[in-house]
């Protein structure tokens, strides 16, 4: 990962050794800086918590109540109430598990798949290089939404074609009904999700493998190293920051689907997850101090995540990201 | 590496057009599905036996006109204007992290970063309450607010990395030349910093354009209601005998300004989005 | 070790153009061959072609007896120290020296062993622990000498060891490369574009010139008895002097007088209205401070000094002359094909330190006509060239090396 050091940091250091310091050791321009930098960037700031920091503290405390919108009358404080009713609850749980499983299979085999394209996007011919980013980009702008239309209509028993294409597999035939059962809706979800966001994964992983210099390639070769060997032990550990990286979001990002969820299932056969669940309590039922529950726990199983990631992998984002 | 053998770079033409058959396969299947007649919807097949229009003049003119032409304006209204947002806010905020040494520029990054990984069910949940009680739901600005915590984060993030790669002292050479501030700034830095703002606008345009979740739960008709929320909706609403048609035609005419963008400017967003994420 | 034998190997890229163009060279076992040419000649090109990592258009390659052309790097067993190292940044040193060890399994213990006799060899025991990032230019380069010489590789390959160091640390580490490889014996071949370093170092010396071998020689000979123009030019620093001349019954008149050849010389020469004469700087002399004893060996004349540079232990005067306009074009010529800003239509004339000649005066100088070459403009051969006395200088350098070979390996032998 390069590190690009803010051209401002030299000025600093002049500036900092500088005649001009006072006791608290910023000199006058120092401070108009300082004031300058939060005139400008505060604002952006200022709208970042208003748009998340207010509304997830509102959220833990509508938490707090029994809170019905059709029946204000009754808000009651019941304190961690609510948060013992979802935790003891089995739903909860199952779309947990759902959620951790699809998040695992999405990411693992996006992993790979998107390593795969990152290596072939690397080594393509350089007249096929634009063809390809921008097949590739396609599915990464595309809307979730349209991805989950497409795929579920693609399985759907009426209006699909897989049925009739693999009908040569053993346990496909013209009625498979796809959204029928458990096992067979979460794998059409997947599908869909794998499709839409390997892409990302790979252009991540694109990046990263453009940084380990040729010349290492070439050492390796030399020093005996076979295809796999280079691979494993010369190019992985090289762009181990970009993998870290690309893991962090797209974990984080698998664990908050949503819309393919909504739109292909709306949560029958056991395929509700927890954005899902949050997202009934709340706008279907209208149980915003049960729902906020459900909100606040999903927040801080982002949170766990993001800081196992950190934690466990030792992910130095800010290194990664090139911010000194 | 320079020994590549023919039959290697076969291999490599051949896996790379297998990746273009991934990414554009679901594409080409949704707009043959939506050029399929009703009753040619279940035919079983990937292709129409006749194609038609009929789905597309349904959803432009016919009955679903009412609700997909308006979706299709709330749509682009409330994303450009909140793309238009998080780029002026983020632009002053990456100058300024680029540009001046100032404490807190780290919790500045970091914050835009604890915000893109925010699950917007959390704040969607509370907005929707507020929103009911301070009539913003149902609204653009209802919309508008909350679509800047989808754009406002990748803005600042991308637009840093970008504006940290303009070489700053370009300014102060073109006013040794004699350039005026003014002058500088604008025909210097403008230039140099364009390309980077405009990348940063398409990647959150893109955002802002995908989002559903705020869209199904802040609005009630089609008064804001975005199209991924109506196309959502559209299956759920009884009006048609079967909506594929329709939502395969409109999910179509959203997805033509995503593959226009792409196809245009596919260098620049690959540059923004691995340069704000990997690189910084 | 292995010797390595290369038949007219021929490199062509996808423009048809050939970057190395029919090279045949045999490198002995223990022996340290120097590749230099200037940037383009297609010198490493054609060490990548020994390495494997760039393919033979045509001819064989052979090492230790076996034809390797369509062998994969690692098949082959060589060590290569590149340009810019390439030390793995994500090992430590240890892990870098180890690994080639570790990517043919060799046990941990071994592996720690030949490592830490490596890293001793190579003084880089305090920094085993370290990642290369925090190394010196240096330290990084023995590093990546480590890598090499802990596998008992065939054959050793340089690319351009030195050229990322500053001028004091490449002395230093010339003299280490050049030390370590008498010890350990091990066929060598190494690539530079410095005629210093090809000179200190090489047993033998390829001169490359757009692909095509020019002369393959001990240091020596390509000084003493260059093949042709090219070399003559490339070799020695300052380099040769051309000036032209015509020769006719074995007199030569050229821009400071006249002088006789010797009878082999006269008789390979011949008759000629324009030939370059290569006189190197060194054959010059203040003409107040020659031995009389040595003065009939060569001719005096005036000429007027343009420049002097005294440099403390040495100094050049640098002396203009006139040149029909086809010999200052191909001198140009020559001058750029060989990366040298030398003007060429002046002599550069080595003197005494003491000499205390003046700019811009009149002066008496003394050349040496003895080792005078002559060459064909046209073609750029050197007609003077004595093939015998040549091949004897490069015999006893290969003498000398095999004695210096043999001494190590009964050193090595005695030690185990």
């Amino acid at each position: 990962m390069t590190t690009t050091t803010p051209p401002a940091a030299p000025e600093a250091d002049t500036r900092t050794t500088g005649a001009h310091r006072t006791r608290n050791g910023a000199s006058d321009r120092a401070k108009a800086e300082r004031r300058l930098g939060w005139l400008l960037a505060g604002p952006a700031f200022a709208v970042m918590l208003l748009v998340t920091a207010y509304p997830i503290l509102q959220a833990v405390w509508d938490s707090l109540f029994s809170y019905r919108l059709t029946d204000p009358a009754n808000r009651e404080f019941v304190g961690l109430g609510n948060y013992w009713v979802v935790l003891t609850d089995a739903l909860w749980w199952q779309s947990f598990a759902v959620t951790a499983l699809i998040t695992i299979i999405t990411v693992a085999v996006e992993l790979v798949l998107g390593f795969a394209l990152a290596l072939v996007m690397l080594k393509a011919l350089r007249g096929l290089r634009p063809i390809l980013r921008a097949a590739i980009l396609l599915p990464y702008a595309i809307i979730t939404v349209v991805s989950a239309f497409a795929w579920q209509f693609a399985f759907d028993l009426t209006s699909g074609f897989v049925n009739s294409w693999f009908s040569w597999l053993p346990g496909i035939s013209a009625d498979t009904d796809w959204f029928g059962g458990f096992g067979s809706s979460l794998f059409v979800i997947c599908l869909a999700e794998i499709w839409k966001t390997t892409p990302f994964i790979s252009l991540l992983l694109l990046a990263g493998l453009a940084q380990v210099p040729d010349v290492l390639q070439e050492a390796a070769q030399v020093d005996g190293a076979t295809w796999w060997q280079r691979l494993w032990r010369v190019t992985i550990p090289n762009m181990k920051a970009a993998i870290m990286v690309a893991l962090l979001f797209r974990t984080l990002d698998a664990f908050r689907i949503f819309d393919s969820v909504f739109v292909m299932t709306a949560g029958a056969n056991g395929t509700e997850t927890v954005s899902f669940l949050a997202y009934r309590q709340t706008i279907s039922r209208l149980e915003i101090g049960m729902g906020s529950a459900v909100s606040v726990l999903l927040f801080l199983s982002v949170v766990i995540i993001a800081f196992g990631f950190i934690k466990l992998f030792k992910v130095d984002l800010s290194q990664a990201r090139g911010d000194k | 590496m320079s020994t590549m053998s023919t039959r290697e770079k076969t291999w490599w033409i051949i896996a790379g057009i297998a990746i273009v058959i991934y990414a554009l396969f679901p594409i080409a299947w949704i707009v043959s599905l939506s050029l399929k007649a009703p009753a040619d919807i279940s035919n079983g097949q990937f292709l129409p036996t006749i194609f038609t229009w009929e789905n597309y003049e349904l959803i432009l003119a016919g009955d679903a006109a009412e609700l997909f032409l308006p979706a299709l304006v709330n749509s682009f209204g409330i994303c450009l204007i909140a793309t238009a947002l998080a780029c002026i806010l983020s632009m002053f905020a990456a100058y300024a992290i680029a540009r001046l040494d100032f404490p807190g520029k780290k919790i500045i990054l970091s914050t835009a970063l604890a915000v893109a990984i925010f699950p917007v069910i959390s704040i969607v949940t509370p907005l929707f309450n507020l929103w009911r009680q301070i009539g913003l739901y149902d609204t653009w600005p209802g919309l508008i607010i909350p679509y800047l915590s989808l754009t406002l984060p990748i803005s600042i993030w991308t637009m840093s990395a970008f504006f940290r790669e303009i070489p700053w002292e370009m300014e102060q050479a073109a006013q040794v030349d004699g350039a005026t501030s003014w002058q500088a700034f604008r025909k210097v830095i403008v230039p140099l910093a364009a390309p980077g703002v405009f990348t940063t606008a398409i990647i959150a345009f893109f955002l802002a354009w995908n989002d559903f979740v705020y869209g199904i739960s802040l609005t009630s008709t089609s008064a804001a209601r975005p199209v991924p929320a109506a196309l959502g909706l559209f299956s759920g609403a009884s009006q048609f005998e079967d909506p594929t048609g329709a939502i395969a035609a409109a999910a179509v005419i959203v997805t033509i300004p995503v593959i226009i963008l792409v196809l245009l400017f596919q260098r620049r967003i690959v540059a923004g989005l691995t340069n704000g994420a990997v690189k910084g | 070790m292995a010797s390595v034998e290369m038949r007219n190997i021929v490199k062509k890229y996808g423009d048809g153009y050939p970057a190395v163009n029919d090279v045949s060279l045999d490198i002995a076992d223990g022996e340290f061959m120097i590749l230099v040419g200037p940037s383009g000649c297609g010198k490493s090109t054609l060490l990548r072609m020994v390495v494997g990592l760039e393919d033979i258009t045509s001819g064989d390659m052979i090492i230790g007896g076996k034809r390797v052309n369509d062998l994969a790097p690692r098949e082959r067993n060589l060590a290569m120290v590149f340009q810019n190292y390439a030390l793995y940044p994500h090992l430590t040193v240890f892990e870098n020296i180890a690994f080639p060890l570790r990517l043919q399994k060799v046990p941990d213990d071994e592996v720690r062993r030949r490592v830490n006799e490596a890293a001793e060899v190579l003084e880089l025991k305090e920094h085993l622990e370290r990642k290369p990032a925090n190394l010196s230019g240096g330290q990084r380069q023995r590093v990546a000498m480590g890598r090499a010489i802990v596998r008992d590789a065939e054959v050793f390959l340089f690319d351009e060891p030195l050229s990322n160091l500053d001028a004091k640390l490449r002395g230093q580490m010339r003299t280490e490369i050049a030390r370590l490889q008498r010890r350990l014996g091990i066929t060598t071949i190494y690539v530079t574009h410095d005629q210093t370093e090809a000179m200190t170092l090489g047993d033998r010396v390829c001169v490359l010139r757009k692909g095509v071998v020019q002369q393959v020689a001990s240091p020596r000979e390509l000084y003493e008895q260059p093949a042709n123009l090219f070399v003559a030019g490339f070799i020695g620093s300052p380099p040769m002097n051309f000036l032209p001349a015509s020769v006719s019954g074995g007199r030569v008149r050229f821009p400071f007088g006249e002088f006789t050849l010797d009878e082999r010389r006269a008789a390979a020469v011949g008759d000629r209205d324009l030939v370059l004469v290569g006189v190197r700087p060194e054959y010059f002399e203040d003409a107040k401070l020659v031995d009389d004893a040595k003065r009939d060996r060569g001719i005096t004349f005036t000429a007027r000094v343009d420049v002097t540079e005294w440099l403390g232990d040495a100094q050049f005067a640098y002396i203009p002359f006139e040149a029909p306009e086809e010999i200052v074009n191909q001198l140009r010529d020559l001058s750029r094909e060989l990366d040298s800003d030398q003007l060429r239509t002046q002599a550069v004339v080595s003197i005494d330190a003491s000499s205390r000649m003046r700019e811009g005066h009149e002066a008496e100088f003394w050349m040496d006509t003895r080792k005078v070459h002559v060459f064909d403009p046209k073609t750029g051969e050197n007609l003077t060239r004595d093939a015998e006395a040549g091949a004897e200088l490069t015999r006893m350098a290969a003498e000398e090396r095999e004695a210096q070979v043999a001494e190590a390996r009964g050193a090595a032998a005695a030690a185990s």
